[in-house]
């Protein structure tokens, strides 16, 4: 079981792209902090400072548009953001998160309700995520079968090892 | 069961004899890509997979320096030789360093690393442009190419397909580049998320490979998985020029179920630009050259549109001409075959003639990474894919998408120009 997740939201708008969440000059890093370092940079020059660990993300829809560089999520992830909340997400974006372990959640009506700077508490395992300021539940969308067992196995390491078992 | 061109090859590698959307597979994979960025994460993921010493092919595998090559600094080198060492130790048959490849998508075609009915993933968002070969391929981040390392293998979901149907024939100076603009503008940059885009009609069945080429690469513009062409007489004969190995030519049953079909005339298309900061945001030129739109920098080439054709359009379009005092031309031919090519066919000597400066092939400037990147207030035309903010340098910069004959036009002006009038002026 997940634990619980808190922390305030920060909101931004549609289409925001891999372009913007780590931008291209540091997709030579690989070194998860100093990724963080540069998470959003390029829509939000401010978001590493202003925010703390545990914060979210929460964007409109399309979040993760663009490229396929794994150092998106990562980045997130790197900067101590603990989830995005989102109407919907890329696909390529989509598979990184849950590869890399990085929460995302797929929820219109949490996003048209969530203002900036308020907080929430999130738990992972159903998908709720409460808004502590505004006193009101949402729900966000369940992962498909498939995906929800990639995420309980502990992502996609652990499913390759077991493919290569089988396949041995 | 009907299938889609999409179904049938993802049900074939998945070894079952129907597919239909939403369902998820295991298919097996013809060749896995990798660029020194997403290699670098991806051999660090399997380094930490269990039992994961050895890839399951190392015919299979493509690695491409490409995108901070020559290394632009110190940690590029780095990220640069973790891959070259890798590919060494795993025995890697097709890896390519600086001076042999070139960008990974304009490099795989030529080398006959691709043909139709194969099932490709890559660590690159642009591994889309293979479906012009009708092959299903799509870009996947690391982890998932650290897995199809060692598997041989990779997890898909079925995506829905979306028929276009292009009909007409381009008018002057409007090319697969304008067409595809068009679509994207058409169909918004999420429009076709999660799904496949199935391209048919007379246009494309008389555009030649590097025009399909152009329209695959930019299925991911409008969030496709996959965009994907039926091969025909030219995609055979280009295949089998390059590779002796057997491949299966797959076609759409005639009765497969499609999401949406689109019909899309482009008998009156007028060569089309992508205005800041979205591949959607998408104007006829007569539109946009209302007003005077200055440029500091003309950028031709990348995965979608450094081709030897693209060379010769702009070559034809600058030949014995200057290029405006007050702006910078960055050629990057695709390839060093490109470069080759060009050289050869003098084309190269034209464009430094004209004021360009030829680069090696490369990605640098089209991700902002180097080789061209814009600073704070700059404003640039590009032959490229991508135009979201901060996309080529500074988020304070502007690009705006365009055809090669549109781009040299527009270096001639020192403005966004229609390549129709500078034809006229100069014919």
């Amino acid at each position: 079981m997940q634990a619980s997740l808190r922390g305030r939201a920060h909101k931004y708008g549609k289409n925001v792209d891999t372009d913007v969440i780590i931008p291209g000059k540091y997709c030579n890093i690989i070194d998860i902090a100093e990724l963080g370092k540069h998470a959003m940079e390029g829509l939000d020059p401010e978001y590493t400072t202003k925010m703390n660990s545990g914060d979210f993300i929460v964007a409109d829809s399309n979040f993760g548009c663009g490229s396929s560089r794994e150092v998106a999520p990562i980045a997130i992830k790197g900067s101590g953001t603990s989830a995005v909340i989102a109407k919907s997400f890329a696909r390529i974006f989509y598979r990184n998160a849950l590869n890399i372990g990085l929460p995302i959640f797929e929820s219109p009506e949490a996003v048209d309700a969530i203002e900036n700077g308020d907080e929430l508490e999130i738990e992972p395992a159903g998908g709720v995520i409460r808004n502590l300021t505004k006193n009101q539940t949402y729900t966000a969308a369940a992962f498909p079968p498939f995906m929800q067992s990639l995420i309980d196995a502990g992502g996609l390491q652990p499913y390759v090892e077991r493919r290569l078992a089988e396949k041995a | 069961m009907p299938m889609t061109l999409t179904e049938k090859i993802l049900a074939r590698h998945a070894g079952l004899d129907a597919v239909e959307p939403g369902q998820i597979i295991n298919a097996k994979v013809d060749l896995v890509l990798a660029n020194e960025l997403s290699a670098a994460v991806a051999i660090g993921v399997m380094r930490q997979i269990k039992g994961a010493d050895r890839v399951f092919d190392r015919d299979k595998i493509a690695l491409v320096e490409d995108h901070f090559v020559p290394a632009k600094d110190a940690q590029s080198a780095k990220i640069a030789k973790l891959m070259k060492d890798f590919a060494v130790e795993q025995k890697i048959t097709h890896f390519f360093d600086v001076g042999r490849g070139g960008i990974e998508h304009v490099v795989l075609p030529e080398e006959g690393l691709v043909a139709p009915g194969e099932l490709i993933v890559g660590g690159d968002s642009h591994t889309c442009t293979y479906g012009a070969f009708g092959a299903f391929a799509t870009g996947m981040g690391s982890t998932d190419i650290a897995a199809a390392f060692v598997l041989g293998e990779v997890w898909l979901k079925v995506p829905w397909s979306i028929k276009l149907v292009y009909s007409g024939k381009p008018g002057q100076m409007v090319f697969a580049k304008d067409i595809m603009l068009k679509t994207v503008g058409t169909l918004g940059i999420d429009g076709a998320t999660y799904r496949a885009i199935e391209y048919h009609g007379s246009t494309v069945d008389e555009l030649s490979i590097t025009g399909r080429i152009t329209m695959a690469n930019m299925a991911i513009e409008a969030g496709a998985k996959n965009g994907i062409f039926h091969a025909d007489e030219k995609t055979i004969a280009y295949v089998k020029e390059r590779t002796d190995r057997d491949f299966i030519v797959e076609k759409a049953d005639p009765d497969a179920r499609y999401e949406r079909e689109i019909e899309i005339n482009i008998g009156s298309l007028e060569p089309q630009v992508a205005c800041p900061h979205t591949p959607d945001n998408v104007h006829p030129i007569s539109e946009v050259t209302r007003d005077e739109i200055l440029v500091d920098q003309v950028f031709i080439g990348s995965c979608t549109n450094g081709y030897i054709e693209d060379l010769r359009i702009v070559a034809e379009i600058l030949d014995g001409k200057k290029i405006d005092p007050r702006l910078r031309v960055i050629v990057n031919p695709g390839s060093q075959k490109v470069w080759m090519q060009a050289a050869e066919e003098g084309i190269l000597g034209k464009l430094a003639g004209a004021g360009c400066a030829v680069n090696t092939p490369g990605c640098g400037a089209c991700f902002g990474g180097h080789m061209g990147t814009l600073g704070d207030g700059e404003r640039c035309i590009s032959t490229t894919n991508r135009n979201y903010v901060g996309r080529m340098g500074s988020p304070k910069a502007e690009v705006y998408l365009a055809s090669p004959a549109t781009c040299a036009a527009s270096a001639l002006t020192g403005r966004i120009t229609d390549p129709r009038v500078a034809a006229a002026v100069t014919a």
